[in-house]
């Protein structure tokens, strides 16, 4: 009977058509173009181009002598591993605590999860105002805590950390409410048969949850990993232009640098090229690492 | 089988939870407070309330004087809904085709959206950009045209990952309804549009609410697209504002209330829904 209705095909291709087409036009002709782009001479956004790079490899050739290409992947692997480590360990914690709790805990899912749905633009300049060296928030907090000089959150050596700090607090909530879904499936006849047999506390956690959650943690680090590469916002706002002396670039403010401010539009698109890539070779090892397992 | 007794244990989560809790709570507060001050008082001490002498309406009446609040709002949400509404739509009928119709090339086809969810947006921009130029649609005039510029890559930007999710939820439906309508003489549009439409709502509100805040905080395309100060979206205006306006606090705070606050009253009444839209992106690559 079902097959009946769905027999005559032709409705399929006016259904599909306009989504198809759209991936066509929008990602699947772009993409292939970009890389063609990455060998071309292209110094306007929108040109087409004078002619090849000479030599044709050039705009990546030019990547090993460029000390920002080196700085801003440098800055991306750190800021991938804190993610990883900090945002998913500060999640898998908060998970577990709101899960050995009964009241509140409805409350604290919604005001976790809270900084994801503010524009990180907006809380760029919100932490503009928290890490202000002359009486922001923090350093006003610090000194009524009886710290005598004024710490300059943007300087260099410390402005890594300064920019690092909001992206991964925005995120936190995010893994948090994946986590405690897979924590609220795990049968509760598990715990009581646990608790019966003595155990502790510590030991479920330790023995029952932890384990049962772990390809919802195998999920979230491949998310993490993946959401590092494409942070963009937040770093732009506060530290626009790599900011200071160049020090702050991650892969993609830096491809944007490029292509909007130093109009190298091809070198642009071969910095593109350069985190696909990045982002694939990532994504397989993370796979490799947290492979997820059957129980 | 938790025991009910008050414990240390007990204490320290609380405490911990609530101290991060906190973190995200209190720096909204602390801004809005300092947005009632005037800009050379809030740095002598920011903790204060604004009451008494402390409290002045300048900051926001500069902000609506200097900066074009309102219009880039009216472009904000004009772009987002534009782009929720297509997605859902295009998805939709697209989910549909590919979880009811056995064809040849349909496991290809889904293998197309998958990998589509792959792409960043970094890697199709620039080509997406001169593609617009030629045809005539960026930096014109017109603010339909503006406005359409940064709605179509975005739209496709969010197209895979709705058709995924939406997959998945109308292979679940029960087909006997669809079977029903058809006895009664529905073509396909039809059984689409009166029977599969209204039964896939929830999923359709997820994807809808994922689309609309995913384009509404989308600064990178925004910087792309929208070149005139008219054009402007929100977080396009903010991210000008910090570049102009860097050291003039009171206004910055004023300008981030007025964003955030909106976002806040829309969040805690739809909290539900937005969470489950946006943790429903985690397949979103």
């Amino acid at each position: 009977m079902g097959a009946n209705i769905y027999k005559n095909k032709k409705p399929v291709i006016v259904f599909l058509f306009p989504a198809f087409l759209f991936m066509m036009v929008y990602l699947y002709y772009p993409f292939v173009k970009n890389i063609w782009n990455s060998f071309r001479e292209i110094k306007q956004l929108g040109g087409q181009g004078t002619g090849f790079v000479d030599p044709w490899y050039g705009n990546y050739a030019k990547m090993f002598q460029d000390a920002n290409i080196g700085t801003s992947l440098i800055n991306t692997l750190i800021m991938m591993l804190a993610t990883l480590v900090f945002q998913v360990g500060f999640a898998i914690v908060l998970a577990l605590m709101v899960d050995n709790i009964k009241r509140g805990s409805r409350f604290f899912r919604t005001v976790f999860f809270f900084p994801i749905v503010i524009s990180a633009t907006a809380l760029g300049l919100l932490f503009n105002l928290i890490f202000l060296y002359d009486k922001g928030m923090l350093n006003q907090i610090l000194e009524i805590l009886g710290k005598r000089e004024l710490t300059d959150w943007k300087a260099e050596g410390i402005a890594l950390f300064t920019m690092m700090l909001p992206v991964i607090w925005q995120y936190v909530g995010f893994y948090f409410v994946i986590l405690i879904t897979g924590l609220n499936n795990i049968p509760e006849d598990l715990y009581e048969a646990a608790t019966i047999d003595g155990a502790t506390g510590f030991q479920k956690v330790r023995y029952i949850s932890l384990p049962l959650l772990y390809n919802v943690i195998c999920t979230c680090a491949v998310l993490a990993v993946t959401g590092a590469l494409k942070v963009f916002d937040l770093p732009w706002t506060m530290f626009p232009k790599g900011m200071p002396l160049k020090s702050t670039f991650l892969t993609g403010t830096y491809m944007y640098y490029q292509t909007m401010e130093a109009k190298n539009v091809d070198y642009g698109s071969a910095i593109a090229v350069l985190i696909v890539v990045l982002g694939v070779i990532l994504s397989k090892v993370v796979n490799a690492i947290f492979k997820e397992k059957d129980y | 089988m938790k025991e009910n007794k008050i414990s240390i244990g007990k204490i320290l989560i609380y405490l911990f939870l609530t101290l991060w809790a906190l973190t995200t709570i209190y720096p909204i507060i602390w801004v809005v407070q300092n947005s009632f001050k005037a800009k050379d008082k809030i740095l002598a001490n920011s903790f204060a309330l604004p009451v008494g002498d402390l409290f002045t309406t300048a900051n926001y009446k500069k902000a609506f004087s200097n900066l074009n609040i309102f219009g880039s709002y009216a472009n904000s949400l004009f772009i987002s809904l534009m782009v929720a509404f297509v997605v859902i739509l295009l998805a939709g009928m697209a989910a549909y085709a590919l979880s009811r119709y056995h064809f040849r090339g349909s496991k290809l086809l889904y293998a197309v959206v998958i990998a589509a969810m792959m792409f960043p947006a970094y890697a199709t921009i620039i080509p997406v950009f001169s593609m617009e130029f030629s045809w005539g649609i960026v930096n014109t005039d017109s603010w339909a045209l503006s406005m359409f510029s940064v709605i179509l890559p975005q739209v496709a930007g969010n197209l895979s990952f709705a058709i995924v999710v939406l997959c998945g939820y109308i292979k679940g439906l029960p087909i006997e309804l669809e079977e029903a309508a058809f006895m009664e003489g529905c073509n396909a549009f039809q059984i689409f549009f009166k029977v599969i439409v209204p039964l896939t709502k929830p999923s359709f509100a997820t994807v809808a609410i994922f689309s609309f805040l995913w384009s509404y905080n989308d600064l990178f395309t925004q910087m792309f697209f929208l070149r005139r100060p008219e054009m402007w979206a929100i977080t396009r205006l903010l991210n000008q504002l910090t570049s102009q306006e860097g050291t003039n606090y009171g206004l910055m705070a004023s300008a981030v209330t007025l964003v955030v606050v909106p976002l806040v009253i829309v969040y805690i009444f739809l909290q539900k829904y937005i969470i489950k839209g946006m943790t429903a992106g985690a397949v979103k690559g």
